[in-house]
Parts: C-alpha cells; structure tokens; sequence
C-alpha cells in the first residue's frame, strides 16, 4: 500500500469518526406567538455556541392551535415535536396520562429548588417535575395614579371589593372617555371565566363540591355574578363583553382604563414609555378580597415540557435547561434589560437588587406567593387549580358557561337566568362525565 | 339584444358595483394598511384607516424571523401538485359520468359532494393517525393527497358540468374516425373543455393555496405551507397585529396576483354553460 493510500484511508476514517461524534441532532420545538418566546428565539446563538450539535426548529402557532396540534400529537404518540409549550392546566392532566417526560433529572446548575413553590407547585405531580416554567404570572389590580388623585381615592395595596367598587364610581368620567373598570368580557375558559374563577374563589364561591356537584346554584355565586354585572355595567367600557385580554390592555395602554384587574405580566407593557403615555402614572395593588381569606388572583405558567413520545430526549432537556435557566433569565437582563427578563419562575429574580427596583417586581411576586392551586376556595373542593379545574373537561364546560355569562354581562339575559342556565349544562356535563354518580 | 340602459340607471348600477367590490375588499385593504403601521397605530381605538408614522419595519422583521421562501415553496408545490393530481383523477371520472352515464351517477355525484358538507376536524384523528403510520406527516406529498382528496369532489363537479355541454356527436364523430378512448379524451375532449379545464384549474389552486386546516394540522416544519407561515405570527395576547398583517399579505400577494391576472379567465369558465 503506498503512502499516499494509507494516508487518504486514514483521512477518511478520521473524518468518519469525527462526522459520528459531531452528528447534528435536531429538535422540534412548538410555541406560542408572544413576547418572550420571540425574544427566546432572538437569543439562540447563545445556545448554539453552548450546544453546537444541537439544531433546533421551531413550530410557532397561535395558542388554540398550538393546543390542538400538540394534544393530537402527543395523545397518539405521533412524536412530531421534541419540546412544548404548555400552560398550567394541562400539566397535571398530560402527565397523569404518561404523555411527558419528567424533569427530575436536569443538571445541578438548573437549581429546582430556586423555582418560585407555588409555579413549581402546579407542574409538579406525585413528586415530579413535569414541565419547566419559562414564565410565570399572577393577576393584580392596574391603575392610574393621576385618576385617583384627581377623584380623591385611594387605593390600598391591598384592596376590598368594596374599595374597588368605590374607586371605579369614582373614577369614572365617561364624557372623557375614561372608564372606572375594565375586566374580561369576552367568552372563553381563559378569558372571562378565568377572570371570574378567581372572583368566585374570593366571594367564597366554588365551581364544584366535594362529591363534583356544580354550585352555580348557590348564593355566593348569585353575588359574584351581580357585582361583576354591575361592576362593568356602570362603570366599563362599552361593549365590555366582547373584551378580552388583549382589548383591555390596549385600553389600558391609551389610558381609557382607570383601573384593570388582569395578569401581571402585561406590567412590562404598562411601565413601558414607548407602549404607553401613561407609564410614569401606572399604580398596582393585589386582587382584591371579600374578607374571606381568599383573594381574586390567579397562577399561570407558560412552561416547557418534554413529550414521553420524543426521540430526542438528552437533546430537548438540553434547550429546556438553558431556556428556563438562571442563566437565561441574565442573558435577557443583559441584552435587554432587567425589564423584559422573564418573570415569576425563579426566587433569586426577586431577591435581585436591579430587578426588585422595578415598580412592579414586588406586587408580582406578592401576588404569585397569594396563590394556591391545592387549595383554592375557601371551601374544600375535590381540584387543582385556582382560575381553572385541573380536569379536561374544564375547557369544554368553561368556555360554554363563559359564553352564558358573557351573555348575562351584554344584557342578553339576567344573572339568575345566566346561573341557572350553568348550572343545568355543567350538572349535565358532569353527570355525563360519570364524576356524579 | 342587449337591454339599453338610461345614463342615470348605468351610474346608479356602476355605483352599486363598485360598492360591493370595495365592501368585499374592505378587509384586505385594512389588512395591508395595517401591515405598513407600527404595532400601536394598529391597535388605536378608535381605529384609524390611515395613519402618519407609515414603516416597512414589519415586512422586514417578519422575513428576518422566518424562512419565507421555504414556505412559499411548499405553498407552490402543495397547490399545483394537488390541483394536477385532482386534474388527472378527475378528467377521466367527469368524462365517463357526462358521456356514458350509469343508473346511479347522480346519486355517485352527491355523495361525492356530501362528503364536503363534513366538518373536516370530525375526521382529524384517523387522518393524523393514517399520515403518521404511513410516513406522509409533515411531508409535500402527503399534503399533496390530502387537498387532493379535500378538492377532488369539485374539480369532478365542474368537469362534469363544462363536459355535458359538449355535444357528444362530435365525441361520437372522432370515434367513428378511428380514435381510441385515449386519443378521444386528450385530443378532442380536453382542448374543446380547455376554458373550463383552466378555471378548475385555478380554482383549485386558489383553494388549495388558502386551506388552513390540514396543512397546519398535518405539518410541523418540513412541508408546512404559508398557512402555518401566518399562523406562527398570530398572537391573541399580544400586540402584533402589525406583524400579522405583514405576513398575511405577503402570503396572499401571490395568489392575489395570479387571480388579478387570470380574471376573466377564471370568470369565462365559471360561467361557462350558464346561459344556453
């Protein structure tokens, strides 16, 4: 054999073994249009230079449809997609399927233990970590210090009903376009009835009893849905039913909304000069209470989680570890300042000095902490969830009994027709469903 | 004989046609209107048509932050694969129900079409699991099937219809001259139903091009179409309907141009056997 020979059969194998040790793996990642998931995507050469043999794809789509694709995929173990983008209310219920991964076993440096108790609490089932939050959120009141000051009320950090129901009365100018109270209206189980979920928890309400018997029925919700009628009647912008999260913040943005009650995260958009004229003027206190213990403020985490039917797993716990890590939450800081870093996921954003300046950090993670999916109402309940049910049904139910409700708040029919409308549908969805025998 | 209308009876038709059309494109021209705003001026309420900070910032971030020309490529290939597939299929199908008829072509002929009156989500989950056994998810060729199959009732019911009104004496006539079932159809039939040919033709395309149901439902990243392209700037809680709208218009501008175009040739083979 010549030299030449030998020397090209060993530049080929050199070059095999090294195309084997570099083999590019690729990961499909489904997410949601928002924010923080096009600034992820914005911020990938970090984990490129941190993973060269990992390629990452992603799959953005709205939502519902997100929704849908993933649990068409997942539930016939289609293994279309490596990492998801999942909400609170599907983890218990997908991992109790054996439909993800855990994540019990990422590396010592993702630090579980500084993840915020409650989020951690709401992606954890039988002691396990199924889904890592990207971010997290709460809701709390939004409102306009000026208006205040101009009405003469003050508003507690942490507010009544009673003294919510005043300031909205009294901020109220409708000839200047300005509105004392913007709440969800529009139909949906992530829109109106999350909004009211959380409202029923602290009027002392329930969705279900301890043997799942609707309580629609019930004096407590009889309140709920009055005040919110009125509430929004008197004093919300018109065509409040049709208005979603979206519609309110845009409100909000324009300054119509004297005050707001939605999620925390839309703080950043708030304080925000260039989104907003009013950012020097935003003041924020806690969902309110009725005395009863309980306050009207929900938890949600939008986190990322692995499918069981995933053939890439040590590379997908890879990108989850680096996009939901502490690190991340500093890269983002650096890059974009501590204002668009992610929030409510970790104790030690909080316990920073830089971010804890931010006027919004303290209430966020005050009202995140006021949350409690094991124990929502002040009554015992048989679910997980505070502005959900943890059952799959629940999205289904919500969104029909949202549509009721939205209706009663448009003047289509009255609160007790609307109550006892839900109360007939979810006693049938229920039944049905064999939760009451 | 054409009707003689009075000047002012022209004007007020003239007039009422153009408001139909513009109410008809109202919301395609708030759509790329809206693209060539900022993300705040697309939200003001009240809203406005027109605004005084006009940008290209939104074209320019929605073609940095996706591979446009992939999902252009695929709408092309998906589109015109089905529409020739559904084109080969349906030509010989409409020629045996127009010219040799059986008892229950008619009947056939419903069927076909009832199977459009179901809602398509009814039959995800064996669809999804019938691509993904057989290896055709998120791949050109299966969506190429999918809208194919989704089509084929159409493309068959307009074939049949511009066919019958083919006297089948010249059909005959060929035959007598010696031509084979082959040479009758390619050679006599299809270039004398040619307008009608091109018509389902570009309708075909038209509604294969804006199918938003199983091209997103049956894609991930390889095959997904611009369908999916728009899909992945849509946000309900977010203020991107900027951005939204840029994307939308870049994936409709294609299809927009190619219907401008084709217009009367489309028009011509819509109404083509309407009047007798």
């Amino acid at each position: 054999m010549t030299l030449t020979l030998r020397a090209l059969l060993g530049a080929t194998v050199s070059l095999t073994l090294a195309g084997a040790a570099m083999a590019e793996t690729t990961i499909t990642v489904a997410t949601v249009n928002n924010g923080d998931m096009v600034r992820m995507q914005g911020l990938m050469d970090d984990f490129y230079a941190k993973h060269p043999d990992i390629k990452v794809e992603w799959v953005t789509l709205e939502e519902n449809v997100l929704r849908q694709n993933v649990t068409t995929d997942i539930a016939t173990g289609g293994g279309q997609y490596d990492v998801i983008t999942i909400g609170t209310y599907e983890v218990p219920i997908w991992a109790k399927q054996g439909w993800l991964e855990s994540l019990n076993d990422l590396p010592a440096d993702y630090d579980i233990d500084d993840l915020l108790p409650a989020i951690r609490g709401g992606l954890t089932v039988d002691g396990n970590l199924y889904a890592s939050p990207f971010y997290g959120e709460s809701s709390f009141v939004n409102y306009r210090k000026d208006l205040a000051e101009k009405a003469g009320v003050t508003i507690p950090d942490a507010p009544t009903w009673d003294d919510i129901k005043a300031a909205a009365a009294a901020m109220t100018d409708t000839d200047a376009g300005i509105y004392g109270i913007c709440l969800r209206g529009k139909a949906g189980w992530g829109e109106n009835m999350a909004f009211l979920t959380t409202m029923a928890n602290s009027y002392g309400a329930r969705w279900f009893d301890e043997n799942w018997v609707p309580q629609f029925d019930q004096p407590e919700w009889k309140a709920v849905m009055t005040d919110y009628v009125e509430l929004l009647t008197k004093y919300g912008p018109p065509g409040a039913s049709n208005n979603g999260y979206n519609e309110n913040l845009t409100l909000s943005l324009q300054g119509k909304c004297a005050m707001r009650m939605d999620a925390t995260v839309s703080a950043g958009s708030l304080t925000d000069p260039a989104q907003s004229e009013f950012a020097d003027q935003v003041g924020f206190a806690l969902a309110p209470d009725a005395g009863l213990g309980k306050r009207a403020n929900w938890l949600w985490a939008w986190s990322l989680a692995i499918p069981a039917s995933s053939d890439a797993k040590e590379a997908s716990k890879a990108f989850v570890n680096w996009a939901t890590n502490k690190d991340y939450i500093a890269l983002v800081a650096s890059k974009e300042g501590w204002r668009n870093a992610p929030p409510g996921t970790r104790t030690s954003l909080y316990s920073n000095a830089e971010y804890a300046a931010l006027p919004f950090a303290k209430m966020t993670i005050d009202s995140i902490n006021a949350a409690d999916p094991t124990n929502p109402a002040t009554k015992p309940v048989p679910y997980v969830g505070v502005q959900f049910v943890a059952i799959p049904e629940f999205a289904g139910l919500a969104t029909s009994v949202g549509e009721i409700f939205s209706a009663a708040l448009a003047g289509q029919k009255s609160v007790d027709d609307a109550l006892a409308e839900a109360q007939a549908l979810a006693v049938d969805e229920m039944t049905t469903s064999g939760y009451i025998k | 004989m054409a009707r003689s209308l009075s000047p002012r009876r022209k004007m007020m038709m003239t007039l009422s046609a153009w408001t139909v059309a513009l109410i008809i494109f109202f919301p395609v021209l708030w759509m790329i209107l809206t693209s060539f705003k900022t993300e705040v001026s697309a939200v003001a309420s009240p809203p406005q048509l027109f605004t005084a900070d006009w940008t290209l910032d939104n074209y320019a971030e929605v073609w940095a932050r996706s591979d446009y020309p992939r999902f252009f490529w695929n709408s092309v290939v998906i589109s015109v694969g089905s529409t020739l597939l559904g084109l080969a299929i349906a030509i010989p199908a409409a020629w045996a129900m127009a010219f040799v008829p059986g008892k229950r072509t008619k009947d056939l002929l419903m069927w076909m079409l009832s199977t459009k009156m179901m809602p398509a989500v009814a039959v995800m989950i064996p669809i999804y699991l019938i691509f993904l056994r057989t290896g055709l998810i998120d791949t050109r060729i299966g969506l190429v099937i999918a809208l194919m199959l989704m089509n084929l009732p159409i493309i068959i019911w307009m074939l049949y219809t511009y066919f019958k009104e083919i006297p089948a004496e010249i059909l005959e006539a060929s035959r007598m001259d010696g031509a084979s079932l082959w040479g009758e159809i390619v050679y006599v039939l299809t270039p004398m139903a040619l307008p009608g040919i091109a018509s389902t033709c570009l309708l075909n395309i038209i509604l294969a091009w804006n199918e938003a149901f199983w091209t997103i439902v049956l894609t991930t990243t390889k095959a997904a179409p611009l369908s999916a392209f728009i899909a992945s700037f849509s946000a309900p809680q977010g203020l991107f309907y900027a951005k939204l709208s840029a994307a939308s218009a870049m994936a409709i501008m294609p299809i927009l141009i190619l219907g401008w175009f084709s217009q009367k040739q489309l028009v011509r083979g819509l109404t083509f056997g309407a009047v007798k």
